[in-house]
């Protein structure tokens, strides 16, 4: 028992083994993209959002990303032609110019200047001019301002007002075009129709185009002889050029005409080496029929295939390759929720599918968990399951290149498995830059729904006009929300996952290379167990197919349980090495044996008072909609009987409502927590642990559950011997119930070894991964609850220690998550640290095991609720929370284990100005987003322990 | 002990003078020392003499020392007898009306102060039908008071509610607001939480202490400013079951006037009327960080153990044949060893708990070889923990409610 050296030798030693707080990547799509650019020359792609940011992306795993100041949306990128700066125009009609700069070997995202123009016009047009030296800016007045980069000069005698080309009011340019073959020509295109042909070194008109409809966009071909208009009724124009007054326009088409179509937003041709030019254009679709459809006709020779996107389309390009870099080889599309790339070399133009960008949204995110240090040969069969889920992608390499990748490989493989409101599992490389989507699982085939299983992509029937073709995997619809995973437990040394869902389904999974046909046995688990004057609202359990079902290989279900009443899964865990599973929902929790396929043990936690457990999630929406209802009719009745009379006073009388509505003060009740409260019975946490539970001298398996009332239930599991395990019972027997007194819910169990250390996860030894756990020492019971850091004896539960964090700061545990903190300097030292995020948005270090508050950093907003509950922290540190429905921020708080874009870009071979900025002063430049935060000097104190 | 026993000094006097007091009236008459007879005709005797036949009595006397005792039987009354020194004072109460909520438990401790107007009843351990007149202790338990007058500025009032073991729900919201403070720019406008609402009958509104429109300035020694009406919310229901809130009140006629002008009508409970240094400087101190750095008179007047008093916050174990027991608090992080503040509550524990209670007084058990104290001592990181509770839990026994 004398673990520990006598009281009075005592050693204190500083530590830092924990260094700082870094945000270091964002993983995912863009939140609400709104312009897109390209430079050929660089291979790099750019991406400008609504909030003002601004993401370069090169080939896997070289990003850059900067934020404007001005919370202004972006609205157009333009990469300088050869160079490696680019040019965004914000809607706050502001321009900034952003570099590549070079920094100890790596590149980085530089803002160096900014321009806005003198006057009111906004900007609606930019071309960066070829020479790079220029921008010519189109005003909404109708002026076109050349203005000098990188200084932003105005070269006022160079400006093309309107009086110079017409007399009549033209409205605002609406497109601006080089000529590809004579550099000082370009067109400006006005937006009622008309265009002009511009020598910029004569500074003279050479040709009017009078298009009569509203222009949308202008195209001069590869070889200058012809341009291309598209405008706002679906048609479009070819026009041959040089000609003194040729006015007429050679073609003229409506491609889906007839009927009153849509405007054709973007019209692009491009010529191949051998064989008929692309002609690709967005819109145009009839206005009737398909004016809802999201489109991209891409016609080339015979082939006529209408893209239709699941989300609005914001701009395209056309990468091409090929001996003279002519051949269009990829179309790359962004669209709202997705970027989409199209391999127009390939038969079938199949996708490519994208190493980064990926929609982590293709259906919302419901759960996620985080497995790290996967074995390498786990690792293979999902990376080889998720390979024949494949099939259908271009075998293209990603056509997006530029810029190297200067990151060491990952140290390690960890998986990030989020689960989706349509049932499916998404298995996610999460080891490095890029989150590389391996594997994905849909858990809907186990059950009955109404969805229809031949609902294919490309149900293109023949004949069918437009030629329409579904594309893109961003599919928010769910079919039937009960399918929702909720939680998810995977054990990486057996490769057994379990995942549990909306309506109380629990689906035990095995790792199967080949595809099989199984029969799913299910089992009905009553968590009320008698419990009376009961009645369940909600939703109904799924129905599972009774027959065999075929499932790829891949993760297979071969047990299924479901809890009666079908509320959702809260809380799950999964204990490989002993086979058994534990799952709780408001209603109580249950032990299931996975090999004997039979429940062990059912307990329930529901309170009899508690009326909202009981009757299910749907009567309070119910609710919600009854009173929005007659809200609606209360409005509409009294408008009603006041129209006649003064409809006015019945307006402001509205009005003033709203008005006290809003000055009515939030208030808040300040009441002890009572056992009377709601949802008290609702299991949040389950923790299976082999530790003393009945005496100080045996440790047995033991099953630990903590519910929203501040209870925590230890059961002793009896677990028949190896040799009879398939055919004895196990048996769990209640052993202690604490009531925590504050009450409030516990969201996490951990118990600790006679070293202070977490108990290891199962089989983890067995793999000789983890060191044993100390069965000599006494061990340690550790409750966090949303208040409390409470640390008790065992195998006699009394209170050791603890650490209050809401009566001292008013702060409150949301997540918790155990992590070992490497040293950076020494390869074998580390601690095990509690990380925990409160409803603050910080983020806590706990240290162990005697549970004093190390450090604290602010992370997420306060504000942002789902952000801070998406938050999963991964057992070395680091974590990941959604910023935007589409979007992981990885953070990482440990010193050893951090993964970010480390990248250079050079500058094209034939441009010598790419390093004239590197003279520009410091102070004009500013780096964004990312925020270091060091940790000058942690006076930790830590207690070092010599065994006796 | 200090005081002496008087013994009898008249022995050789054969009778007893008795004084007896019934209500409003006394009867004198005596008794013969030597043969007093039975309990049993001297209750009737009594009922004769103050012509109560019919009313059941319960009958005490004071002793040398002052205190009440009782007279119910025999052995009892020729006690009294043989003590009587040399007059016999009895009181007489009726049964049904007999007051045992004041009952003492221990006359050793109060020896001194007994007042003999004060009824008090002590039950005899042979009694035949003991009334378990313990009484209990939510019936002395405090609800609210007053506390740190002599350390706050007097336009503040800190209110301890005690919330444990009552019935009664808090019963209080709460909401943001702005407040006007004077600062060197001048007067500023800046957020403030105020108290919006007492629910009727609920404890915030029975202690009186605490209106409408107070603004909250600090929950349990921690200020409220920057945090946000959540994070108070959540601060106020963590330490609800000893919630301290210090408040300026919107109504400040109601203040306490220290410096003894006025004498106001408060429970003022700081011993000393030490005032002037005592306004801004210290009162903002929070409590798990400046324990030690605050003066020594704060720490009499307002200990930072009693800021988190825990002992009422004992989670309950229940073991697994349905037995339960308080977990007893050995140590917490920030506080230091706090008092039982209740001791009739801890009396009614089984002997475990008094041992308890005996060493929470700051004595360590001197089973030093224990190895759990080692054990704890090891783990100790700070001296100020107070970890000495901590070595109690070895192989207690179960305790059962």
């Amino acid at each position: 028992m004398r673990a520990f050296l006598e009281v009075g030798i005592v050693l204190y030693t500083l530590v830092s083994v924990l260094g700082s707080f870094v945000k270091t990547v964002e993983h995912g799509f863009p939140h609400q993209p709104s312009a897109l650019g390209y430079s050929p020359s660089l291979k790099l792609l750019a991406i400008g959002t609504r909030s003002g940011a601004i993401k370069l992306y090169g080939s896997p795993g070289v990003e850059f990303m900067g934020l404007h100041d001005e919370n202004a949306a972006v609205t157009q990128v333009h990469f300088m032609p050869h160079q490696v700066e680019l040019v965004t125009l914000l809607d706050d009609n502001s321009l900034h110019m952003w570099t590549l700069r070079g920094h100890n070997g790596l590149s980085e995202l530089l803002e160096i200047g900014r321009f806005t123009l003198t006057g009111p016009p906004g900007v609606t047009a930019v071309l960066a001019h070829s020479s790079g030296e220029l921008l010519l800016l189109g005003t909404e007045g109708g002026h076109v301002f050349v203005v000098e980069v990188p200084g932003f000069r105005e070269l006022e005698e160079r400006n093309i007002s309107l009086d110079q080309v017409s007399s009549r009011n033209l409205e605002h340019v609406e497109a601006l075009q080089e000529n590809p073959v004579d550099p000082d020509q370009v067109i400006i295109g006005y937006g009622r129709g008309l265009m002009v042909i511009w020598d910029l070194e004569k500074k003279l008109a050479i040709q009017h185009i009078p298009a009569t409809q509203q222009l949308e966009s202008v195209c001069w071909t590869e070889d200058g002889k012809y341009i291309l208009s598209s405008h706002s009724d679906g048609s479009y124009c070819r026009w041959m050029v040089g000609g003194q007054d040729m006015n007429e326009e050679e073609k003229s088409d409506i491609p889906y005409g007839h009927f009153p179509c849509k405007a054709i937003s973007k019209i692009v041709q491009l010529p191949t080496e051998e064989g008929p030019p692309f002609l690709l254009f967005s819109g145009g679709m009839p206005r009737a029929s398909y004016g809802d459809r999201h489109c991209i006709t891409v016609i080339h020779g015979k082939t006529h295939v209408a893209l239709d996107f699941t989300s609005r389309i914001i701009d395209f390009f056309v990468i091409r390759d090929g001996p003279q870099r002519t051949d269009p080889s990829a179309l790359v599309v962004l669209v709202e929720e997705e970027l989409v790339v199209i391999d127009l070399q390939t038969e079938g133009w199949p996708i490519i599918q994208t190493p980064y960008l990926v929609p982590l949204h293709s259906s919302a995110i419901t759960c996620s968990h985080h497995v790290s240090t996967i074995p390498l040969k786990l690792w293979e069969r999902i990376l080889a399951a998720g390979k024949h889920q494949n099939a259908h992608y271009s075998k293209k390499p990603w056509p997006i290149t530029g810029g190297q990748n200067l990151a060491p490989d990952p140290p390690q493989r960890d998986l990030l498995l989020t689960g989706h409101e349509d049932g499916t599992v998404r298995f996610w490389d999460a080891s490095g830059v890029c989150l590389y989507p391996m594997y994905k699982l849909s858990t809907a085939g186990v059950f009955h729904t109404d969805a229809d299983p031949n609902d294919n992509m490309n149900q293109g029937t023949e004949g069918e006009w437009p030629p329409f073709r579904k594309v893109g995997c961003f599919d928010p619809y769910s079919d039937d929300p009960r399918l929702g995973i909720q939680k998810i437990h995977l054990c990486k040394y057996s490769g057994y996952l379990t995942v549990a869902g909306t309506a109380g389904q629990i689906l035990m999974l095995e790792l199967n290379d080949e595809a099989a046909e199984q029969t799913v046995e299910a089992k009905v688990v009553d968590l009320l167990q008698g419990q009376e004057g009961f009645r369940w609202k909600g939703h109904t359990q799924l129905d599972i197919q009774e027959d065999p079902v075929m499932f790829p290989a891949g993760f297979q279900p071969f047990a299924v349980v479901q809890c009666q009443p079908p509320a959702v899964v809260t809380a799950l865990t999964l204990h490989s090495e002993w086979k058994l599973i534990a799952f709780g929902t408001s209603h109580g929790f249950g032990l299931y044996d996975y090999q004997q396929k039979n429940s062990v043990l059912i307990k329930c936690t529901l309170n009899p008072s508690d009326q909202l457990a009981m009757e299910g999630p749907l009567s309070r929406v119910k609710s919600i909609k009854k009173s929005l209802r007659q809200s609606f009719r209360r409005i509409r009745r009294s408008r009603v009987s006041l129209r006649k009379q003064h409809l006015q006073e019945a307006n402001a009388r509205l009005e003033a409502e709203l008005a006290e509505m809003e000055l009515a003060p939030v208030q808040r009740k300040i009441e002890a927590r009572s056992s009377d409260d709601s949802f008290t019975g609702l299991v949040r946490t389950l923790y299976f642990a082999d530790t003393f539970l009945s005496d100080s001298s045996h440790n047995t398996p033991s099953l630990w559950a903590g519910t929203n009332g501040g209870c925590v239930f230890a059961y002793m599991l009896r677990l028949p011997s190896v040799e009879h395990r398939a055919d004895e019972p196990v048996t769990a027997q209640l052993s202690k119930e604490i009531q925590l007194m504050h009450r409030a819910p516990v969201v996490g169990i951990v118990v600790l070894d006679g070293h202070g250390a977490p108990l290891p996860e199962p089989l983890e030894v067995a793999h000789d991964l983890a060191r044993a756990p100390d069965m000599q020492g006494s061990h340690h019971l550790l409750v966090v609850s949303e208040e409390q850091f409470k640390v008790f004896t065992l195998p006699k539960v009394s209170a050791k220690m603890k650490l209050k964090l809401t009566a001292v700061d008013g702060s409150r545990v949301r997540r918790v998550g155990m992590a070992w903190f490497g040293s950076s300097r020494t390869e074998d030292y580390g601690e095990s640290g509690l990380l925990v995020l409160t409803n603050q948005g910080d983020v806590h270090v706990v240290s162990l095991p005697h549970v004093k508050m190390q450090v604290q950093y602010p992370c997420i907003r306060r504000e942002d609720v789902s952000g801070i509950a998406s938050c999963v922290f991964t057992k070395h540190g680091q974590g990941f929370y959604l910023i935007s429905p589409s979007e992981f921020e990885r953070f990482s708080l440990s010193t050893r284990c951090v993964v970010e874009p480390r990248c250079l870009v050079e500058a094209p071979l034939h441009s010598g100005c790419s390093n004239q900025h590197q003279s520009q002063p410091d102070g004009a430049s500013s780096t964004h987003r990312y925020i270091n935060l060091e940790v000058s000097l942690m006076s930790r104190l830590s207690w070092i322990r010599t065994p006796n | 002990m200090n005081k002496n026993h008087r013994v009898p000094s008249s022995r050789s006097l054969n009778a007893v003078e008795v004084k007896s007091k019934f209500g409003a009236e006394f009867r004198r008459f005596s008794l013969d020392r030597s043969k007093p007879g039975r309990f049993d005709e001297f209750y009737g005797l009594l009922q004769h003499v103050h012509r109560i036949p019919n009313v059941e009595l319960l009958v005490g006397y004071a002793d040398v020392h002052g205190d009440l005792l009782p007279i119910n039987n025999d052995d009892n009354y020729h006690k009294a007898i043989s003590t009587a020194n040399p007059l016999l004072r009895l009181f007489l109460q009726r049964k049904e009306e007999a007051d045992h909520g004041t009952f003492g438990t221990d006359s050793l401790t109060r020896k001194k102060n007994t007042v003999l107007s004060a009824v008090l009843l002590r039950p005899d351990h042979n009694k035949k039908k003991p009334p378990v007149i313990i009484s209990l202790p939510k019936d002395f338990r405090p609800v609210s008071s007053i506390i740190d007058v002599d350390i706050l500025p007097e336009t503040h009032r800190r209110v301890r509610l005690y919330k444990h073991g009552q019935e009664k729900p808090l019963g209080f919201y709460i909401r943001d607001g702005s407040s006007v403070r004077v600062t060197p720019q001048g007067l500023e406008k800046v957020p403030g939480i105020f108290i919006s609402r007492l629910v009727p009958g609920g404890l915030a509104e029975s202690t009186g202490l605490l209106a409408v429109n107070d603004e909250v300035l600090e929950v349990n020694g921690i200020e409220v400013g920057g945090k946000s009406l959540d994070q108070v919310t959540d601060m106020m229901i963590a330490n609800s079951h000893n919630l301290i809130i210090t408040v300026k009140p919107a109504n400040q006629r109601n203040n306490i006037v220290r410096s003894g002008v006025g004498g106001g009508g408060g429970a003022a409970s700081g011993s000393s009327g030490r005032s002037s240094d005592s306004s801004a400087s210290y009162y903002g101190y929070s409590s798990h960080s400046a324990a030690a750095s605050i003066p020594p008179h704060i720490i009499q007047n307002f200990p930072v153990g009693e800021l988190e008093s825990d002992e009422d916050e004992e989670d309950l174990v229940i073991e697994a044949g349905g037995e339960a027991e308080p977990i007893r608090h050995m140590a917490s992080n920030h506080s230091m060893s706090s008092l039982p503040r209740y001791e009739p509550h801890l009396n009614l524990r089984t002997a475990t708990t008094s041992t308890f209670s005996i060493n929470t007084n700051g004595t360590l058990p001197t089973s030093g070889s224990s190895s759990s104290l080692s054990n704890i001592k090891a783990t100790t990181p700070s001296p100020d923990r107070a970890m000495e509770r901590g070595s109690l839990e070895e192989d207690g026994t179960v305790i059962t409610l």
